[in-house]
C-alpha cells in the first residue's frame, strides 16, 4: 500500500490560516491502514485545528469528510455538493489523492495533510517500510523476492556493495542490506548459483525515468 | 592476458609478472591544481600509476578528471576512479571518451560511498548503473567500439579496467562469488580495500586462486598506513566493511604517541613484505591518506623500488 505520515501541525495551520472555511478530507484505504489520513486522523486534525484557531480567537468552520478512496472520480463526486460551502480542502490522502481532487475541482484550494513516503508495508505495529518503488520492470524473479531497487540504497543490481557489513546497510545501523537479504533468501531457497548471473544494465525508461506512466488497456475501456 | 589493451604501463608492469605498485591521490577541495601537482610529483618515481578519487565520502572536490588530466600533463599515469553515485550512463560514457581523449589509461569502477557520508546528504543520487555494470560498460566501449546505444565510437577508449573488492565485508562466503563476477563483467585488475587482517586475506586470496580468478585478473593488495592509534580504533569501528584487528591497535597503542607513525609505517612495510609471498597477490595499492610523502618510504623499504622498466 501507500505509505504516508503525518504532516507538522504547524506547517498545515501556516497553510490554512487564511481560509475562514476548511474542509478535511480524509480517504478510507491505505493512508487508513498506515494511520496517517483516515476517519480517525480527520477527526484529530479538525478538532486541533478547531482549538488553535479558538485560542487565536479566530472563527473557523471546520468541516470533516472521509470518502471511501480519493484515487477515484465516483467517490470523489460525493463532496460535489458541498464544496462550495468551503474555502479550501486539507486532504489526508496520498499525493496522488490530493491531485486527482485538485483535477476535479479546479477553483478550490487542494492542500496536502500528509506527506507520502513509499510503498511499503505494515512491519510491526507503528512501524511501516518500504518495499517497492514502482520501477516499472519487476526484477523479483532474479533477487529471490527481495527488491534491490527499494531496498538498497545504491539500488545495487549486482551487489551487494563493500559498505555492508553484519547483514547492514552502510547508511544505518538500523537499515537491513537489501543484499544480504537476497543472499539469505537465495540460499533458502538453494538458488545460489543464481548470485552469479550478472544483472544487465536496467532499463529504468520504465521508472520515473521516462516520464509520467500510464497503463492503457484497451480490453476494459468501456 | 600478453596482448595490451592500452597504453597503460600499469598493464606492462602487471603483464610482465612484476609487482605493481598504484598510489592513490585525493583531489583538492578547490581549484587550485597544485595541490594535486604536488602530492602526484612527491610519489611519481615510486609507483607505477596514481589513482585518482572521485569525490571520495561524497565530499564534493575537484573533479576525478581534472585531476587526472593535470597529472597525465606532468607524465604521471593516472587511474581515473568513477563512481556511478553521481551520474548517469550518458555523462559516465562521455567522461569515460574525455578520459580517453587524454589518453589516460586505467579506470576503475566504483559504486561510491552513499551521499549520506558527505557534504550533499539532501542531494539525489543517480545508480543508473552499477559498477559492475560500468566495467561492462567501459569494456563494451573499448572491445566493441560501440556506445551502449548501440553506435560506433570513433576512436574507442583503449583503457586498462579495474575493479575494487573488499575482502572483508559481509556476507564472506559471496566474497568470491563476487570477485568472480565482476571478472566476467570485464574487471582486468583489482585493487581491494584496505588489509590489516592477514589472515583473513590469505583466506580470500586462497580461495581466489583456487577458483582460477588470479589467472584472469591481477589482484592488488589495498595497503593504508595508520597514522596513530586513534586512526586505527576510527578504521576498525566508523568505516563500514573495514577489518583492523586486535593486535594492530595493541601494537601502535604499545608505543608512545610520536612514535606511532613511524610504527604504522613499519606495520604497513612488513605487511606489504609478507603479502609479497602470497600467491596471486600482483601489486599493492598504496592508499596513504593525506600522507603521499610517506609512500617512496613504505615502496623502498618493501623492496619495491626501483620500479621496473617495461
Amino acid at each position: 500500500m501507500i505509505i504516508a505520515e503525518k504532516k507538522p501541525i504547524e506547517e498545515i495551520i501556516q497553510e490554512v490560516k487564511d481560509f475562514d472555511r476548511i474542509l478535511i478530507l480524509g480517504c478510507n484505504e491505505c493512508v487508513t491502514v498506515c494511520e496517517a489520513g483516515g476517519k480517525k486522523e480527520v477527526e484529530v486534525l479538525a478538532s486541533v485545528l478547531r482549538m488553535y484557531f479558538m485560542a487565536q480567537g479566530q472563527e473557523k468552520t471546520i468541516g470533516e469528510r472521509t470518502l471511501e478512496r480519493q484515487c477515484d472520480h465516483e467517490y470523489l463526486e460525493e463532496i460535489r455538493n458541498i464544496i462550495d460551502d468551503y474555502d479550501a480542502v486539507v486532504s489526508l490522502a496520498c499525493g496522488v489523492g490530493v491531485q486527482f481532487a485538485a483535477e476535479k475541482y479546479l477553483t478550490m484550494p487542494l492542500l496536502p495533510g500528509v506527506n507520502t513516503v513509499c510503498l511499503g508495508a505494515n512491519e510491526d505495529r507503528g512501524l511501516w517500510t518500504e518495499r517497492c518503488q514502482a520501477c516499472g520492470t519487476c526484477v523479483l524473479a532474479r533477487t529471490g523476492g527481495i527488491c534491490p531497487v527499494s531496498r538498497c540504497a545504491k539500488r545495487v543490481l549486482n551487489g551487494p556493495c563493500g559498505g555492508s557489513t553484519n547483514g547492514k546497510c552502510e547508511i544505518s545501523k538500523d537499515t537491513d542490506c537489501a543484499w544480504q537479504l537476497i543472499i539469505d533468501r537465495l540460499k533458502a531457497l538453494d538458488k545460489m548459483d543464481d548470485y552469479e548471473k550478472v544483472a544487465p544494465v536496467k532499463d529504468w525508461s520504465t521508472d520515473r525515468a521516462g516520464g509520467p506512466r500510464t497503463v492503457t488497456r484497451e480490453d476494459v475501456k468501456i | 592476458m600478453s596482448e595490451y589493451v592500452s597504453n597503460s604501463r600499469l598493464e606492462r608492469v602487471l603483464k610482465a609478472g612484476h609487482l605493481g605498485v598504484t598510489s592513490e591521490c585525493g583531489p583538492p577541495r578547490g581549484s587550485d591544481a597544485e595541490e594535486v601537482k604536488k602530492k602526484g610529483l612527491l610519489i611519481k618515481d615510486y609507483v607505477d600509476a596514481v589513482n585518482v578519487t572521485d569525490n571520495q565520502t561524497a565530499m564534493t572536490r575537484m573533479s576525478s578528471l581534472a585531476a587526472c588530466i593535470h597529472l597525465k600533463l606532468l607524465g604521471i599515469e593516472p587511474v581515473l576512479q568513477m563512481v556511478t553515485r553521481d551520474r548517469n550512463r550518458v555523462a559516465l560514457q562521455s567522461d569515460i571518451l574525455g578520459a580517453a581523449s587524454f589518453d589516460i589509461p586505467n579506470m576503475l569502477c566504483l559504486s561510491g560511498d552513499h551521499q549520506s557520508f558527505g557534504d550533499c546528504a539532501q542531494g539525489q543520487n543517480v545508480h543508473d548503473l552499477d559498477s559492475m555494470q560500468l566495467v561492462q560498460t567501459v569494456r563494451h566501449m573499448r572491445d566493441e567500439g560501440k556506445f551502449l546505444g548501440g553506435d560506433d565510437i570513433k576512436r574507442p577508449p583503449k583503457i586498462f579496467v579495474g575493479a575494487a573488492a573488499n575482502p572483508f565485508a559481509d556476507p564472506f562466503e559471496i566474497r568470491i562469488p563476487r570477485l568472480a563476477k565482476k571478472i566476467v563483467c570485464g574487471a582486468e585488475f583489482i585493487q581491494t580495500q584496505c588489509i590489516y587482517n592477514l589472515d583473513k586475506f590469505k583466506e580470500w586470496m586462497r580461495r581466489a586462486v583456487d577458483r582460477g580468478l588470479t589467472e584472469k585478473t591481477f589482484i592488488m593488495a589495498g595497503m593504508t598506513p595508520m597514522k596513530s592509534v586513534g586512526m586505527a580504533k576510527y578504521m576498525k569501528n566508523k568505516v563500514p566493511g573495514m577489518d583492523v584487528p586486535e593486535e594492530i591497535i595493541n601494537r601502535l597503542a604499545g608505543v608512545e604517541k610520536k612514535k606511532q607513525a613511524q610504527e604504522g609505517i613499519d606495520i604497513c612495510v612488513e605487511h606489504i613484505q609478507e603479502l609479497s609471498e602470497i600467491k596471486g597477490v600482483a601489486g599493492f595499492h598504496i592508499m596513504a591518506i593525506e600522507w603521499e610523502e610517506k609512500v617512496p618510504e613504505i615502496v623502498e623499504r618493501s623492496g619495491l623500488f626501483p620500479r621496473p622498466e617495461v
